[in-house]
């Protein structure tokens, strides 16, 4: 039974994935080509939020102007195409995370929604007093606020595994940290503030020899790097659509099966029940169980079309485009004097964090955005990684699929302007 | 770079460097800690009070040029100033770092070197921190205040 949504958009560049046209793939992002103050915009905030392709704003357009209706619910025409594209859409971030059955995929706000739904069902119902939950230090705001106030409630108590100077996790730490009382493990795969990759197959090997399931944290690592969460074990794994090309407001909770079926329903609501009598209500199956309410229904077509758009560029050629601007921006940049860079793991990706004597991050965002130049400054909620290194914050540039060797040159340019303003 | 020399002008770029009454008060009557949790910006501001009158002022902390001048020059600017005096004063900065009103020079002394602020909305919180923090410890709030 397939109705035809009519829901693909043609792709104004079917691009070759053996040649990275980083030219092409800009036409396709309209908001790059602005100026700001008078310079050309240069967007260095990627792990922040990304920008969209045209492929995806039009998904979004298309739904509203052609197909918009209720799901799960109508007979009618536009309620089967509405409901067809969202399906497909879970389908589409299935196979982007090597999922091995579309029921694992449960479609949230955001990382952060999807963190808090594993620390309310799954913590809430498993969490008993004097239990563990180990996260590490380098974990954003959003990977250790729901646990603390999970762990509050069931008078378990959070474990945080530390991190080296370099900013990676220590292993052999992590490992001790392991024992009987340990329920659940919560780790990023990318560190959105010191781009540090965790070697998340060997902590699922670790947390799994001991029988403790995993949570990764994916905000940073699936527009960046492959994932396969068959590939790498975990238990749950996490992921936002406006951090991957997509729109604001959708997220993904990836979860083994059998997990999300013994877990307890997140929100009560239409939708994720299939009887309702005052006496009693059946839940529904996952992964509706999970998706109470009307959904963002253009969150999930728009996030189809981005994860469409990533696979076709290869998300292997995107790993390469930004490992070699990295590795260009850092020896750029760590050649300026006066310059830190917080995160320097063997391992890492898309994130370049620094700091520079005598002048406060906020003073390079500042001077650097008047040259059109867009970057993040401050604590990028991982406070507890900024106390680490002693450091209120930090100026942050992180790259994207489009950014070009000249970004990195303005930026330095940018850099060096700011020295001289505070010389 | 006009409206970037406008925002960090000389005077401003000083004090951030070497910051006046940039020390910790033992015998404060008053204190308060304000924070900005956007950026991470964090000061104590400390207050010697004689009835009305504020005999001392000084502060520590850490945070961007325009928040560390700003508590500097406050500072010096309210030593031997009334209670009254810091709070009309503190309005008159407040609409000349948001482009409110448009306060006299006469009226800001030293303090118009701010007016750049203006055309940096996302500064404004920055340049009005350790204002808001002295409020706070005038008023004897025991909350650290936050710009949030």
């Amino acid at each position: 039974m397939t109705v035809l949504a009519n829901v693909s958009v043609p792709h104004s560049s079917d691009q070759d994935t053996r040649s990275y046209n980083v030219e092409r793939i800009r036409a396709d992002f309209p908001i790059l080509h602005q100026n700001v103050h008078g310079h050309p915009l240069v967007y260095l905030d990627n792990a922040a939020t990304t920008q969209k392709p045209r492929q995806v704003i039009d998904a979004i357009s298309h739904y509203y102007e052609r197909d918009n209706a209720n799901i799960h619910r109508g007979v009618h025409t536009l309620s089967q195409r509405a409901t067809d594209a969202y399906e497909h859409a879970r389908r589409t971030a299935q196979e982007f995370l090597g999922a091995g059955d579309c029921r694992e995929i449960i479609f949230v706000r955001s990382s952060t929604e999807a963190i808090n739904l594993v620390a309310q069902t799954y913590g809430r119902k498993n969490l008993k007093p004097g239990d563990e939950v180990l996260i590490s230090a380098m974990e954003h705001h959003s990977n250790i606020v729901p646990w603390q106030m999970i762990c509050e409630e069931k008078q378990a108590k959070l474990r945080v595994a530390p991190i080296n100077e370099a900013g990676e996790l220590v292993l052999e730490d992590f490992e001790r940290l392991l024992t009987s009382k340990t329920k659940l493990v919560a780790i990023a795969h990318l560190s959105n503030a010191l781009g540090t990759i965790n070697p998340v197959r060997q902590i699922v090997e670790m947390a799994h020899a001991k029988g403790i399931p995993v949570m990764v944290d994916g905000a940073q690592a699936a527009p960046r790097l492959p994932v396969n969460v068959r590939e790498l074990d975990c238990d749950f794994y996490a992921f936002s659509g406006h951090k991957i090309y997509g729109p604001t407001g959708i997220g993904v909770l990836y979860g083994k099966l059998a997990l999300l079926e013994a877990m307890p329903p997140y929100q009560g609501g239409g939708d994720m029940i299939s009887s309702v009598a005052f006496e009693r209500t059946v839940y529904n199956k996952v992964p509706h169980k999970f998706e109470a309410g009307t959904p963002d229904i253009s969150g999930p077509i728009g996030l189809k079309a981005a994860l469409d758009y990533v696979t076709r560029l290869g998300i292997e050629n995107i790993e390469r485009h930004e490992n070699e601007l990295l590795e260009y921006a850092t020896k750029r940049v760590s050649a300026l004097s006066g310059i830190r860079l917080i995160g320097t793991a063997k391992e890492k990706a898309g994130v370049l964090s620094f700091v520079m004597e005598g002048v406060h991050p906020h003073d390079i965002g500042t001077i650097l955005d008047q040259d059109g130049i867009a970057i993040r400054t401050g604590h990028h909620c991982a406070q507890p990684v900024m106390e680490r290194y002693g450091i209120p914050a930090t100026a942050r540039a992180s790259l994207g699929l489009y950014n070009t060797k000249e970004e990195i040159d303005a930026l330095v340019r940018g850099i060096k302007k700011v020295q001289e303003v505070f010389g | 770079m006009a409206g970037l020399r406008d925002l960090y002008q000389e005077v401003i770029l000083e004090h951030s460097k070497v910051p006046r009454n940039y020390r910790e008060m033992a015998g404060a009557d008053h204190k308060a800690e304000g924070f900005n949790p956007l950026c991470g910006d964090r000061f104590t501001v400390y207050l010697d009070l004689e009835g009305e009158t504020i005999r001392d002022i000084s502060f520590l902390g850490s945070g961007c040029a325009i928040s560390k001048a700003s508590a500097s020059m406050m500072t010096q600017i309210l030593k031997g100033k009334t209670r009254a005096d810091a709070d009309k004063l503190f309005g008159k900065f407040h609409d000349l770092v948001t482009g409110q009103g448009h306060p006299s020079e006469a009226e800001m002394g030293k303090l118009a070197v701010f007016s750049g602020v203006s055309e940096f909305p996302a500064r404004v919180k920055c340049a009005t921190l350790a204002w808001h923090t002295l409020q706070a410890a005038l008023e004897g709030q025991q909350d650290a205040v936050s710009t949030e």
